[in-house]
């Protein structure tokens, strides 16, 4: 990884000292470089171990501030769902005939909840939210949910810390399953 | 957004115009005339007024003038063939609508009546606008314009596309075709083949998947196994010889053949290769497969081997006994339909379908029948094996397996019950 660092830092002195976008020297010599800068800007994702967490930090006191304020109205006052999802409650109850899934029943992976409410969240303003109030929301959500005490701050390192009860349900698919006979007569 | 409607009214208005001013005259009073004639009557006689040995008055007047649709609509008569949208959702920006596969022939979707998935709304881009964007294990990152991609040689291939839920295992199910499983559609693709365009950046050691991006509001995220990348995955711009309508991501879309249809991300702005999935919410939480033991199988990719008698079928009713040709659709994810047999004595025997060429691999295969029904009660359903050798499941074989908190990959056989008086239901239901 720093032999990489080091060639993108590289590349973005070289990109400084050009005018015209460099080209690509593919196979086909197809596209432009990408910057560095450009990269960052666009690339949000954050893995299960909670790789690409940006810095910032939120509570739950303010995450609640503005989950009544942006959340609420689709998923509830207390997450119990709407329009929306519901977010909190169903532990205990994916093997019943009645599952809930939700973040603290299902979800395998608390960083997860930092990249999909920064990517996708609220629905009416994906992608407004400071990363203090990304933190703060998911705070709040695990708050809801019994995973987090309500004085509770979060940041990247404690966030990814967080071990989700659901995380060592899921396993890989096992398909095919089910075995049918092409039957003919008599079946 | 209001001017191309507007326009599109000024051309057919002004032909119109254009039309009574040169043809009108020429014809003097036989324009109005025919017109009334239509109005007058009533419904009984405007038939047999049309019928033998009558010459039906759509031939004594000229027919609609060229440009009076720019882009050609389906005939009035068959305005009852749309897409088949809930309207009792919740809301509808996170919401699907279903291709009315019963009103279908063939195995080519029109582009008005895929079915849609959406979860943030259609977003409505201007293609000069649209970046792609790949990096991370890559010797080169880099941006491509829409021209760009275009740049790249080229490749044409027919392809399903279903969604994973279709249906679910829970009732009540679907009464037609298309409420059961009309998340499903099928079209010719052309675009770049992916290998091409990760190959233009150069794959790093290490490089195991590629994580895709939409441009929607959802900014939508699924990881794809790099050997599905380097194998058949797609870079689609057209369908069906024409650019990709917004609801199928416009100006760029993901292709992956065979797999659940969320993972052919839409409106496709950026290809992330790395050594991990991404774990987004949509892998994690969401299309992952509830077992009865409450463990979650995730990663299931694959759309295994199905198929569906669409005529006869739910909501139809045949007229009369007598002759009536099955005619269906197979298809599996795994590759090529080997054969399709159905049984039109409620599974006690069963029938090898004909085929209808071409079968491609990953692609809808339409089957046939011939059947004469003899004015009996009836239950028919089909059968699909594909060329794996793997044989469409019963619905008691999968919920014996899976269970009805599953949800995702119901690839379950769907017999139709046939009344005396020619009603098709659900035998399901």
């Amino acid at each position: 990884m720093p032999m990489r660092e080091l060639r993108i830092a590289g590349f973005a002195v070289f990109l400084l000292a050009c005018a015209e976008p460099v080209q690509a020297q593919g196979p086909y010599g197809i596209g432009r470089a990408a910057t560095p800068a450009e990269i960052a800007g666009w690339n949000i994702d954050i893995d299960r171990n909670g790789n690409g967490l940006p810095p910032g930090i939120g509570g739950v006191g303010r995450g609640r501030e503005i989950f009544d304020q942006q959340c609420a109205v689709c998923h509830g006052a207390k997450g119990e769902g709407g329009i929306g999802d519901r977010l909190a409650g169903g532990q205990g109850t994916l093997a019943t005939p009645k599952p809930v899934r939700t973040v603290g029943s299902y979800w395998p992976y608390a960083p997860t909840l930092f990249d999909y409410i920064r990517r996708a969240m609220p629905q009416n303003a994906p992608q407004t939210l400071s990363n203090d109030d990304v933190y703060a929301v998911s705070a709040y959500v695990l708050n809801l949910n019994g995973l987090l005490p309500s004085d509770a701050t979060l940041n990247a390192k404690t966030l990814s810390a967080i071990k989700m009860p659901n995380r060592s349900m899921f396993v890989d698919d096992p398909r095919p399953d089910v075995k049918n006979t092409a039957c003919m007569t008599g079946c | 957004m209001t001017e191309p409607a507007d326009l599109n009214k000024d051309i057919a208005t002004t032909s119109r115009r254009r039309f009574l001013r040169e043809g009108g005259a020429l014809l003097g009073g036989a324009v109005i005339a025919g017109g009334l004639a239509g109005s007058e009557a009533s419904g009984a006689s405007e038939i047999a007024n049309n019928l033998p040995p009558n010459v039906p008055e759509w031939m004594k007047t000229p027919g609609d003038p060229m440009g009076a649709q720019p882009y050609g609509a389906p005939s009035p008569f068959e305005k009852g063939v749309i897409k088949n949208i809930p309207n009792n959702l919740s809301q509808y920006l996170s919401a699907s609508g279903r291709t009315p596969l019963q009103d279908l022939d063939g195995i080519i979707t029109p582009n008005g009546l895929f079915y849609e998935r959406h979860h943030a709304g259609v977003p409505t881009i201007d293609p000069a606008q649209h970046r792609l964007m790949l990096h991370g294990l890559v010797d080169m990152p880099l941006i491509f314009t829409m021209d760009d991609i275009r740049r790249f040689p080229s490749q044409s291939r027919i392809y399903f596309l279903e969604c994973s839920g279709n249906p679910g295992y829970k009732k009540p199910y679907g009464k037609t075709a298309s409420d059961l499983v009309g998340l499903l559609s099928c079209a010719e693709w052309t675009g770049v083949s992916l290998k091409l365009v990760l190959r233009e950046a150069g794959l790093q050691a290490g490089a195991k998947w590629v994580v895709a991006e939409g441009a929607d509001a959802a900014a939508l995220t699924r990881s794809i196994p790099i050997e599905k990348c380097l194998e058949d995955a797609m870079l689609v711009y057209s369908q069906n010889g024409e650019r990709l309508r917004p609801q199928q991501g416009y100006p760029l879309r993901l292709l992956l053949p065979g797999f659940e249809g969320n993972m052919s991300v839409k409106w496709l702005r950026r290809l992330r290769v790395a050594a991990e999935p991404t774990y987004s919410r949509e892998e994690t939480s969401k299309y992952t497969d509830l077992m009865p033991d409450g463990s979650a199988r995730e990663f299931t990719f694959y759309m295994e081997a199905k198929s569906i008698i669409t005529r006869p079928s739910g909501g139809q009713r045949l007229s009369a006994p007598g002759f009536h040709e099955i005619s269906g659709i197979a298809w599996s994810g795994h590759g090529k339909i080997s054969r399709v047999d159905v049984s039109v004595d409620d599974g006690k025997s069963w029938r090898q379908a004909q085929l209808q060429e071409p079968v491609l691999t990953r692609a809808l295969t339409r089957f046939r029948l011939p059947w004469h029904w003899d004015g009996q009660p009836a239950v028919i359903q089909s059968r699909a094996t594909d060329e794996t050798g793997y044989v469409q499941p019963t619905l008691v074989e999968l919920l014996g397996v899976r269970g009805e908190n599953y949800f995702y990959h119901n690839n379950a056989i769907w017999p139709w019950r046939i009344a005396a008086d020619g009603e098709v239901t659900n035998a399901n239901a």
